[in-house]
């Protein structure tokens, strides 16, 4: 196997992984929720684009200009009922709201689509590719998946720099105590900052169901991927999660290289291996450094 | 000047010696169960007795320690398979079981070094990926041939009525044992920590509690129950299948009984696997419907209720059957010397 076309793999499935984390780092930066239906709503979602793909018998890529308001809405409802009613009564209470909503979503979805794995068919793009030689060759959905996150990821990254909007979530997210005294409606912002993220979970979802299967219980696991990709960039950093998306993407590829039952577990480890490495560089600040820590024993 | 207040603390209250006493009678005619109920009665009671371990061991961690566990299913799950390993090396049946459980809580232990720094979701999805990366080392192993499982043939030694007996009495004792630990747990000094923790963690680590050591402690015990609740439903269903013992459902059913019921009392995961066992048994054949349902019951009751069934009774009529608190009662005045 070529290495360098390993490389490619890897780094254009991490883009998809960026996509589906860059919701989940919003919500956490700004809510400081970890919301445990998050794989739930990109599945929602891409049942949404197939039905409507379907129905009206139109390219997945035309039903998102439905799917994605759709979805902003159920963000902002979600805010409104469950999440802004949680948040009030400390940390535990959206940790359970969320996994209930989560197994309900689930189970819904079930009863009303089945068992059956399916997928968004986008035509000749699924098996196109740019044969670069040298065996390397390029999916143009991967690419295009790779191309949708970073767009999304630095739109986002701009938007949150320099519109007032973006400010206004900014200065929430930090104090929301202190943005109200400076005229923020802090609830509209939370509200506001929900539908954004569940608007990039939804998009999200419609890429993973352009590019590979789905059914009613995929959203537990893609929940898994986007915190891992969170947790291994650093929490609260866009492009973090970008590199986050692209490390846990590399270790799956290269890890199903060697033995295609590792695909999943080397992303765990990695994972559990980087924030061990992040617990231990925290205690060693904790002393001096890790510097003054290795110094000392001379 | 005001006068001195005066007050007592109570222990005992007169409800809870009277309900501690009954206890005392339903596990002395549970205890004989196997000689009087049906076969069906008996395997049912062996069901509620593992719920009643598993809401009362999340309550543990999540009610007292504060810490949302969605991965408990790892020690279901890794209890299960170091028992079948233990029989296949040739122990006896039963006590592969109990070891089983006791190499997850050793398991446990590094494990609540790594786990315990993680905050709040960070800790709740942490403990999701272990369970997963457990599943998925498991399956490595030959002997199990990945999803396909195994059964656990050093049960077969027992007749179908012995395996029925044997399985309803560890499971009774296993619940009085774990029950009967975490009460004396509670009760002790140990215990006004942890609940000191429960009310407020930064005042509790404020006032001198090492917070960390009662966590551990917590998380080790739930780590064990949970382990010994997956090896004694291995006993009844004698098969291991990775993707069933390693299911995020355990952790949703703990998560609901003891939401349910109550958490952070004592009293409320036991009622709450009372009426989970209840619903699932009428319900139950209704399926995906049913687990939607259930999933609404849960966000209705963390939005609503979070205090669950018996945190409600305890708060309207001050009612404690089992007193692992002290009552404080006043009088309006000081009595007469």
């Amino acid at each position: 196997m070529n290495l360098l076309n390993l490389l490619v793999q890897g780094v254009l499935l991490g883009g998809y992984y960026a996509s589906l984390a860059c919701g989940l780092s919003l919500m956490f930066g700004v809510m400081r929720i970890i919301n445990l239906a998050h794989g739930d709503l990109a599945i929602l979602a891409a049942f949404l684009t197939f039905v409507i793909s379907d129905y009206f018998d139109v390219s997945p890529f035309l039903a998102l200009i439905a799917v994605l308001p759709i979805m902003a809405a159920v963000g902002w409802v979600l805010q409104r009922t469950i999440l802004e009613r949680s948040l009030r009564s400390g940390m535990l209470v959206p940790l359970l709201s969320t996994f209930g909503l989560s197994i309900a979503l689930q189970n819904l979805m079930f009863a009303q689509f089945g068992a059956d794995t399916r997928n968004l068919d986008v035509g000749d793009l699924s098996f196109s590719s740019f044969d670069l030689g040298g065996g390397v060759i390029i999916p143009q959905l991967g690419l295009l998946i790779f191309g949708v996150a970073l767009a999304l990821l630095g739109g986002l990254s701009m938007f949150l720099k320099h519109t007032s909007l973006g400010r206004a979530i900014r200065a929430t997210a930090q104090d929301p105590d202190t943005a109200e005294l400076v005229g923020i409606n802090a609830r509209a912002v939370y509200a506001i900052a929900a539908a954004i993220a569940v608007t990039t979970v939804a998009l999200a979802g419609a890429l993973l169901a352009m590019r590979a299967n789905f059914d009613p219980y995929s959203g537990p696991m893609q929940l898994i991927f986007a915190f891992e990709a969170v947790v291994i960039g650093g929490i609260g950093s866009l492009w973090g999660t970008l590199a986050g998306g692209i490390v846990l993407g590399l270790t799956q590829t290269c890890g199903a290289q060697i033995d295609p039952r590792w695909f999943l577990l080397s992303g765990h480890l990695v994972f559990l291996a980087i924030l061990g490495a992040r617990l231990v560089l925290e205690w060693s600040r904790a002393r001096g450094g890790l510097g003054a820590l290795l110094g000392s024993r001379r | 000047m005001t006068a001195p207040v005066a007050f007592a603390v109570e222990r005992w209250t007169r409800a809870s010696i009277v309900s501690s006493g009954a206890g005392a009678c339903i596990v002395i005619v549970l205890a004989v169960g196997p000689l009087m109920f049906s076969d069906n009665a008996v395997d049912k009671l062996t069901t509620l007795f593992v719920y009643v371990i598993l809401a009362a061991m999340w309550n543990a961690l999540a009610g007292y320690a504060g810490l949302v566990s969605v991965g408990q299913q790892a020690f279901f799950g890794v209890g299960a398979y170091f028992a079948i390993r233990l029989s296949v090396a040739g122990f006896p049946a039963y006590p592969s079981l109990i070891g089983g459980a006791v190499g997850a809580a050793i398991v446990a232990l590094p494990l609540s070094c790594f786990a315990l720094k993680l905050r709040g979701g960070e800790f709740s999805i942490g403990m999701w990926v272990i369970a997963e990366a457990f599943h998925l080392l498991v399956n490595q192993d030959p002997l199990v041939q990945g999803e396909t499982g195994m059964s656990m043939i050093s049960l077969n030694v027992f007749s179908h009525a012995e395996r029925l007996a044997y399985n309803y009495w560890l499971s009774l004792a296993a619940m009085i044992g774990l029950l009967g630990a975490m009460f004396a747990l509670l009760r002790s000094p140990f215990g006004a920590s942890v609940q000191a923790i429960r009310d407020d963690e930064e005042a509790a680590a404020a006032l001198g509690v090492n917070v960390f050591a009662a966590k551990r402690t917590m998380f080790i015990l739930a780590a064990f129950g949970c382990a010994l609740a997956g090896v004694l439903w291995l006993a009844t269903s004698v098969t291991f299948q990775p993707k069933t013992n390693f299911g995020v459902q355990w952790t949703a059913y703990m998560i609901l009984m003891a939401l349910v019921g109550g958490l952070g009392t004592f009293e409320g995961p036991i009622v709450g696997a009372l009426l989970f066992f209840v619903v699932q048994d009428q319900f139950g054949e209704y399926g995906v419907a049913y687990m939607a349902g259930l999933g609404a019951v849960a966000i209705l009751f963390a939005l609503f209720v979070p205090r669950g069934v018996w945190g409600e009774i305890e708060a309207r009529w001050g009612l404690r059957l089992l007193p692992v608190g002290y009552m404080l009662k006043l009088f309006g005045r000081a009595p007469p010397d």
